[in-house]
């Protein structure tokens, strides 16, 4: 499944259009910065409440190629800013982390 | 002759792991094994093991089992005088087989339980298909291990394309989120650029972007400094305070001295400085309280020896 058709299933409003569309096989969960750079592997999606730029940094740096921003936390102009420099595209949902993951999960399973 | 070395999946290489997992009996074992019938007298047997320099064999008939018959059972026949009677009289016939289709693994895990130097293999219909030695078992291993260093090597000679040196250096400032992780993002871009290994790229990635959090988070800032070659990563980070107290517990994995404020924003879990160390090949750290503090991270990306260093 491709980022933007997960976006559409999952609902997800897309901020930025700058994006790679690249497929998606797995996803992290990670409100912890250095847990992320670690742990994240090959994901391609993160889920996460950290809307600011260090995000994006680290995203860039392990790999991610969309993070998704949870119960409708604002996200600053200058994280889309860097995001569409990276090619990150940036979601946001109402749901929150653990939802979200269900979501992602389930979507990846069918 | 048939001990072998422990291969269990959280003591070997990943590499090692792979191999006895992913091959099959099939692929390891002799086939068409020389056999002998019930009826086979024991003076062919001895005949059979002198010539063909084999140790155990196994008794069957179209392709169905009835036993096997070692050299143990060839002496205890000989000590008695019983060269002339038939096979089915001196064989073993509860025999332990295994399965063409079974992971090479299943074949060391019974080799370390039985001891015996061979076991018979059967297809999915039970039929007698071919044998396993542990002989069989080391040949495909340096095989397959052989293959594999090839193919690293083969990777690092073509991999790291010409240009890759640089030498730079990058400031950082307390606090100053909004740059941080820039030096990092850069240095990981021009790995890439040169095709370095991504594992690699990766490895240097964690090392590199903890270290300048650490600085941008910590300490009133200072330098990171880059040498790249085509040999390693050197990382070298300069601080001008305020020191580390206890190198020891910074070390420690949940270790952390980062306020709310810090914590908020995803860092200060006290997971930088070991990441940091656990994926760098050489790793130093040096702080003194009121001066600073200096940590030199290396990452080869030729394949070395690895050492680790922690204080002085």
């Amino acid at each position: 499944m491709k980022l933007s058709e997960m976006a559409t299933h999952a609902n997800w409003a897309s901020l930025q259009p700058e994006f790679v569309d690249s497929e998606v096989e797995a996803a992290y969960t990670s409100d912890l910065l250095s847990d992320v750079m670690a742990n994240a592997h090959d994901a391609d999606v993160l889920i996460t409440i950290q809307a600011h730029n260090n995000t994006i940094a680290v995203a860039s740096l392990a790999g991610i190629k969309g993070i998704v921003i949870c119960n409708d936390r604002s996200i600053p102009e200058d994280m889309l800013a860097s995001a569409a420099k990276e090619k990150i595209a940036i979601f946001r949902t109402s749901q929150n982390q653990f939802q979200t993951s269900q979501t992602v999960a389930n979507a990846l399973d069918a | 002759m048939n001990r072998l070395p422990d291969l269990s999946p959280d003591k070997s290489p990943l590499t090692l792991v792979e191999v006895i997992y992913s091959t099959t009996i099939r692929e390891v074992m002799s086939t068409d094994p020389i056999t002998v019938e019930r009826n086979t007298p024991m003076s062919t047997v001895q005949q059979l093991m002198r010539d063909q320099g084999i140790s155990g064999l196994p008794v069957a008939e179209q392709g169905r089992l009835f036993g096997i018959v070692s050299v143990q059972d060839l002496i205890e026949a000989l000590q008695q005088g019983k060269l002339n009677v038939a096979v089915s009289n001196c064989m073993t016939e509860r025999v332990v087989t295994l399965e063409e289709d079974m992971p090479l693994s299943m074949a060391i895990s019974t080799f370390s339980k039985y001891r015996f130097g061979r076991f018979p293999v059967l297809n999915a219909a039970q039929r007698l298909t071919g044998i396993i030695s542990v002989r069989d078992i080391n040949v495909t291993l340096v095989n397959r291990l052989l293959q594999q260093v090839s193919k690293f090597e083969s990777m690092f000679d073509s991999e790291v394309t010409p240009g890759i040196e640089l030498n730079r250096v990058f400031h950082t400032r307390q606090h100053d989120f909004e740059n941080g992780g820039k030096a990092s993002t850069t240095i990981k871009k021009h790995l890439v650029d040169h095709h370095v290994d991504r594992s690699l790229v990766k490895r240097v990635a964690i090392a590199s972007y903890e270290l300048e959090m650490n600085q941008v988070v910590h300490s009133i800032g200072g330098t990171i400094s880059y040498r790249i070659t085509p040999e390693a990563v050197e990382i070298l980070v300069q601080d001008r305070g305020p020191g580390i107290e206890n190198v020891d517990q910074a070390l420690t994995e949940g270790f952390t001295t980062a306020n709310e404020w810090i914590k908020s924003l995803g860092f200060g879990a006290g997971l930088g400085l070991p990441n940091a160390k656990r994926v760098s090949d050489i790793f130093f750290i040096h702080s003194e309280p009121g001066v600073g503090t200096t940590v030199k991270a290396v990452v080869y990306l030729q394949p070395k020896k690895e050492e680790k260093h922690e204080t002085e």
